[in-house]
């Protein structure tokens, strides 16, 4: 019996299976109990410890830094600054690109934001390189300063138009239109806030180099300090096991990685350097702040003609990133004719980077608002809106869905919410001098494919091994690869042990865009069917094995034992048969690639870029998880404060390889919209573009207070398109919609539609 | 980090003689001190503990009133039976601050000396302009950031929040502050900013705070606490009042009220203009409201903040209004 033709449903334990079952995480006790060692934590010997020394003006150039007073400073082993040429190549990019315009420079003299690397300092203590760090003296020549997206000096930024979409004539049928509901919409920088700030140890042995470094892609990140010091790929060793939260920003390496590495090159001795709190708001990008003007035409029952977005996104002055504001809004709605536009403004910050649904996330702020707005201009339910303007295919794609349960999310989260009993009118609720608001707003991320390598080890003691270069970011992958091994292996799944986070183990795409869970239980599925296999045919025809007589022609590898599937036979255990036969181990490695990649250089490509990755539209489906947000807010009438007081949320991501981890993973991404709907905002200082709330005081992340009950609910199916067992990925869509179902909330409740995140309470009073 | 040296006080008048030398600091539970340190704001030579004191983390609260040891945890006071009882306002000022590992390290003495959280004082780095830290450097947060700033109190040299609770609650209920042999009233221990916002309290060199007595009354038996922040918990005020009403025995008539202010001034603030309207009127919504606006009588806002000088008398006439059954 192999895994594809067992019947699955999606992910109750009556499946019977590993697959499916509501198992604990592998590595929880691990870190509940302090026993797994983080990236800084790796007991390396004779360390020398660094500091990071961040510019404390917004644009400009470093003009002159005195180390003398530093040097002197006791204990002191190295300064670096723009001064010295640490003879680093560019790295390649995700998408192959590898620039070839001169040296790569991550300590520049030219300062682009405040926050920006100037000095790297490295002593023997990490107290001794922070005095030594404060005594450096950095004379700065001071440029003119863009401090964010919507300062007067921004401008307008340039067009991006490989990111325009249209279809129909959108401006003419808004025109037209006998409704129209258009406003602006803003979202401000948000960060990551992993629990476990940044931060590596590197340590060189000749021409190689081990780094520990949190990870969210160990291959890439290893190909970057290769490329960056000119070594062999095999030179570099990136170790991750465990990560204390990524949410985006550890997929790749940083300038403050090389410098560190570079240091440690230079004193021959391995380095520390932890990224401090405050510096983990500079040294690597979060999310980029937008801004949306959005207009829906509909007729009187809020049938929707047209929807036009004009939007922008703010990114550095010295590198892109695109927060595509377009991401959602083609999606959701079936509509005859549409326009989307993007633009992107350069302003004095770090580079932004993917954060947790990246796109889709302000997207669906700006048309889960609108929706609900068009819905109060026609007098309309929010839930039947949706029903209304229901998208039976990819309005842009023109494709079938592969699976869209988003009539079942809607149908269902109403029902455990309760949404029948809602009163139409604002401020028609209250508790005392609590406003009453029940919003609702829907999500969606995209599946994305790509292709994995696992090896699996059937061992003498009757134990097996997954082996993987993929990470385990906290989302379960350590527990859903042990789970799929075991189901396919026949073998109890506590005896499955699982080793992630190497880039010196098979290869493995980046742990983001949610779909490292769908490409991994593939390879693993496949890797540990050829080991079942082999295994199998060893014990039919291997001259020891005691079912060699049997004349059966195949075996049941089942609880870790093999039997004859008539169930006459012998029945023998993994172990005792492997002994039986002389062998120590069956060991196969697996990867998913298809033919035109098995070459070194389509193998390498795969594992550490993103040019093998296939959009959810690549093949003749359209392919999403999608959700549904059910939201009560209560509203202080005279403070403004806004209490999240429960949330139901249904979701369609396919089959769920353990509900358990799933949930987790939908609630993490809930509280997460929770918090930029109402809490998260790096406030920027206009004069010196410095964020002034870099710390876990005054960057406001929701605490247990601030989460209500959250009722999550599964109406997925499999989906066969999506992936080799059926999941569509649920690490993102969790956040997608959130925010706006709090500000449609908070409108129920107070009549105030506020069109900037967060909502803070000052927006109310 | 700066070396420094570290000594262990072993009686109240040890940690007042070591405190005595020029860069010397007293560290209680450290939970603002070490803060301070990391950001670069506080850089002393010597650090005195006086955390070992014995003796100085009584509670003791009879009918006269309560007296707290200067190393009492926040959170035993915040759990204090007897506080509880007679100065709800103040148990309840110390259990919605900060955070619960916090107040289980944090002291009453080093709870009334946390310093602002003005981010530009935190940031000299970036901000070498601030008159607290450095007097005449002038001040960055006029004209920057100004959500969290004072609209009462402030001078032309600082704008900058008292940012603690427990003071508030003290204020309204004529607490006063020990510093070994001498007492002092909260109201005057705290100094509003005016040319000299480096000062910030009236403890002289080579003085510590022994502890914190608040005399008994029926205004602080029926009292309450009410911080309005964006976050649940674990966020300093937006705005909070502490409110204390004794009313006469027709049940109606105020005889007694207490009112003080948090997150919106220089310093703890009491509304004496509040009370005063009040005292010996009916208690009524619509009087308690319009009083309550005298709460901010003189109120100068910021680009950010202007929002506080709503917020504060709508908690005011909120706490007094539900001491007195009316919300
Ligand atoms: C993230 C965060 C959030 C917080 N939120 C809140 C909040 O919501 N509300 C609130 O009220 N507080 C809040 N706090 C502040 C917290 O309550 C204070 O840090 C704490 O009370 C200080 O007490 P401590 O014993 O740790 O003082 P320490 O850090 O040891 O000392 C603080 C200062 O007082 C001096 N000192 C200490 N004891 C004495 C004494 N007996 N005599 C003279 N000087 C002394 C020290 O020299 C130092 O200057 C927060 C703090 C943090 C870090
Ligand atoms: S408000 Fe006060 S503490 Fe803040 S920068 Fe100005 S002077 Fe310094």
């Amino acid at each position: 019996m192999t895994l594809l033709d067992t019947p699955r449903k999606h992910g109750d334990a009556s499946d019977g299976g590993a697959i499916g079952a509501r198992l604990s995480r592998l590595d929880g006790k691990l870190k509940i109990t302090g026993a797994a060692t983080y990236a800084l934590e790796q007991p390396v010997d004779g360390l020398a410890y660094a500091v990071l020394v961040p510019a404390t003006i917004g644009a400009g150039r470093v003009a002159r830094i005195d180390v003398a007073a530093a040097k002197a400073a006791p204990g002191v082993r190295l300064i670096l600054t723009p001064d010295d040429d640490l003879g680093l190549q560019p790295a390649t990019d995700w998408n192959n690109v590898r620039a070839s315009d001169g040296p790569y420079v991550p300590l520049p003299r030219d300062i682009a934001y405040n926050g920006q690397p100037v000095a790297l300092v490295v002593a023997d203590s990490l107290e001794q390189a922070t005095e030594a760090a404060r005594r450096l003296a950095i004379a700065y020549e001071e440029g003119p300063v863009t401090p964010g997206l919507d300062s007067p000096n921004a401008g307008e930024g340039s067009p991006l138009d490989q990111l325009s979409v249209a279809w129909g004539d959108a401006e003419a049928a808004l025109a037209a239109a006998p409704v129209r509901v258009e406003a602006e919409y803003h979202t401000p920088r948000e960060y990551h806030a992993a629990m476990e700030p940044h931060g590596l140890i590197a340590r060189w042995e000749g021409d190689r180099l081990t780094v520990w470094e949190p990870s969210q892609w160990t291959h890439s990140m290893a190909r970057s300090y290769a490329e960056w010091f000119g070594l062999p790929p095999e030179n570099v060793r990136l170790v991750s096991p465990f990560v204390g939260g990524g949410f985006g920003s550890k997929g790749f390496s940083y300038g403050f990685g090389a410098i560190a590495a570079a240091a440690a090159r230079r004193l021959g001795r391995p380095v520390k350097l932890a990224v401090t709190r405050p510096q983990n708001f500079a040294a690597y990008g979060g999310r980029a702040a937008t801004r949306q003007s959005l207009a829906l035409g509909a007729t009187e029952d809020g049938v929707l003609q047209a929807i036009v977005l004009r939007g922008a996104s703010e990114t550095s002055t010295v590198g892109t990133w695109v927060e595509q504001v377009g991401a959602a809004t083609p999606l959701m709605y079936a509509v005859p004719n549409f326009s989307a536009r993007q633009r992107l403004v350069a302003v004095n910050t770090v580079t932004p980077g993917a954060l947790r649904a990246p796109g889709k996330t302000p997207s669906a702020f700006a048309i889960e608002s609108a929706i609900d707005e068009l819905a109060c201009a026609v007098g309309a339910d929010p839930l039947e809106i949706r029903l209304r303007n229901y998208a039976e295919e990819d309005p842009q794609a023109r494709k079938p869905w592969s699976t869209r349960r988003m009539r079942e999310a809607l149908a269902e989260g109403a029902e455990a919410f309760g949404w029948a009993r809602r009163s139409r009118e604002p401020r028609s609720m209250r508790d005392g001098h609590q406003l009453i608001g029940w919003g609702l707003a829907t999500g969606t991320f995209p599946v994305i494919r790509n292709y994995g390598e696992a090896l699996v080890r059937i061992l003498a003691d009757g134990s097996a091994e997954v082996v993987t270069g993929a990470t385990d970011i906290g989302q379960g992958t350590y527990t859903i690869l042990a789970q799929t091994a075991a189901e396919a292996l026949g073998i109890p799944f506590e005896r499955i042990d699982v080793r992630l986070g190497d880039s010196a183990l098979p290869g493995a795409p980046v742990a983001g865009g949610s779909k490292l869970a769908g490409v991994m239980t593939g390879a693993v599925q496949k890797a540990a069917i050829a080991a079942r296999d082999e295994l199998i045919a060893l014990a039919l025809n291997d001259p020891n094995s005691p079912f060699r007589d049997t004349g059966a022609n195949t075996l049941i590898l089942a609880d870790g034992r093999i039997s004859a599937p008539r169930g006459d036979g012998p029945v023998v255990s993994v172990g005792e048969l492997l002994g039986r036969i002389g062998r120590e181990r069956i060991e196969v490695r697996r990867d998913t690639l298809p033919d035109h990649l098995q070459t070194p250089e389509g193998r390498f490509r795969a594992w550490t870029t993103m040019t093998t990755v296939q959009g959810p539209t690549a093949g003749d489906y359209s392919m999403h998880s999608w959700c549904a947000h059910f939201v009560e807010v209560r509203v202080d009438e005279d403070f403004g404060t806004i209490r999240v007081a429960r949330m139901v949320s249904a979701f369609d991501c396919g089959r769920l390889y353990n509900p358990k981890l799933a949930e987790s993973q939908w609630k993490g991404g809930i509280i997460m919209g929770i918090g930029m709907a109402l809490l998260e905002e790096g406030l920027v200082d206009s004069r010196n573009g410095r964020v002034i709330n870099n710390n876990l005081g005054d960057y406001l992340l929701p605490t247990n207070a601030d989460v209500p009950d959250i009722r999550v609910i599964d109406v997925g199916i499999p989906d066969p398109h999506a992936s080799a067992l059926g999941g569509k990925g649920v690490g993102e869509v969790g956040i997608v919609g959130v925010a706006p179902a709090i500000a449609n909330a908070v409108f129920h409740a107070t009549g105030r539609r506020v069109r900037r995140l967060p909502i803070t309470l000052d927006a109310l009073v | 980090m700066k070396a420094f040296t570290y000594q262990r006080a072993g009686s109240a008048e040890d940690a007042a003689r070591l405190a005595a030398h020029p860069g010397a600091m007293l560290l209680a539970g450290g939970t603002t001190l070490l803060d301070l340190a990391k950001c670069g704001v506080a850089e002393p030579d010597m650090l005195v503990d006086i955390g070992h004191i014995s003796g100085l983390d009584a509670i003791a609260v009879d009918a006269g009133g309560a007296t707290i040891g200067a190393l009492a945890k926040m959170s035993a006071v915040a759990d204090h039976a007897g506080m509880r009882a007679a100065f709800p306002a103040v148990a309840e000022s110390l259990s919605q601050a900060a955070s619960a590992q916090l107040r289980n390290m944090a002291t009453i003495g080093g709870n009334l000396l946390q310093r602002t959280r003005c981010p530009y004082f935190r940031d000299p780095a970036a901000f070498p302009a601030c008159n607290k830290r450095d007097p005449g450097s002038g001040c960055a947060a006029i004209g920057g950031v100004t959500r969290n700033h004072a609209v009462l109190g402030t001078s032309e040299a600082c704008i900058a929040t008292y940012p603690g609770d427990l003071a508030v609650a003290l204020v309204a209920f004529d607490a006063a502050v020990r510093l070994g042999g001498r007492t002092i009233a909260v109201e005057e221990f705290f100094l509003v900013p005016g040319d000299t916002p480096a000062r910030e309290h009236a403890i002289g060199p080579g003085e510590m705070i022994t502890a914190v007595a608040i005399p008994a009354s029926p205004a602080a038996r029926r009292s309450t606490f009410l911080k309005v922040r964006d976050r649940q918990s674990y966020e300093f005020a937006a705005a909070s009042a502490a409110v204390g009403l004794e009313l006469g025995p027709d049940g109606r008539t105020i005889r007694d009220l207490r009112v003080a202010l948090g997150g919106v001034a220089t310093v703890p603030w009491r509304c004496r203009a509040v009370e005063d309207a009040l005292k010996g009127t009916l208690l009524e919504p619509e009087s308690v409201r319009a009083a309550s606006r005298l709460a901010v009588e003189g109120a100068v806002a910021q680009a950010d903040n202007a929002h506080k000088i709503d917020l504060a008398p709508r908690l005011v006439a909120r706490a007094i209004l539900s001491l007195g059954g009316l919300a």
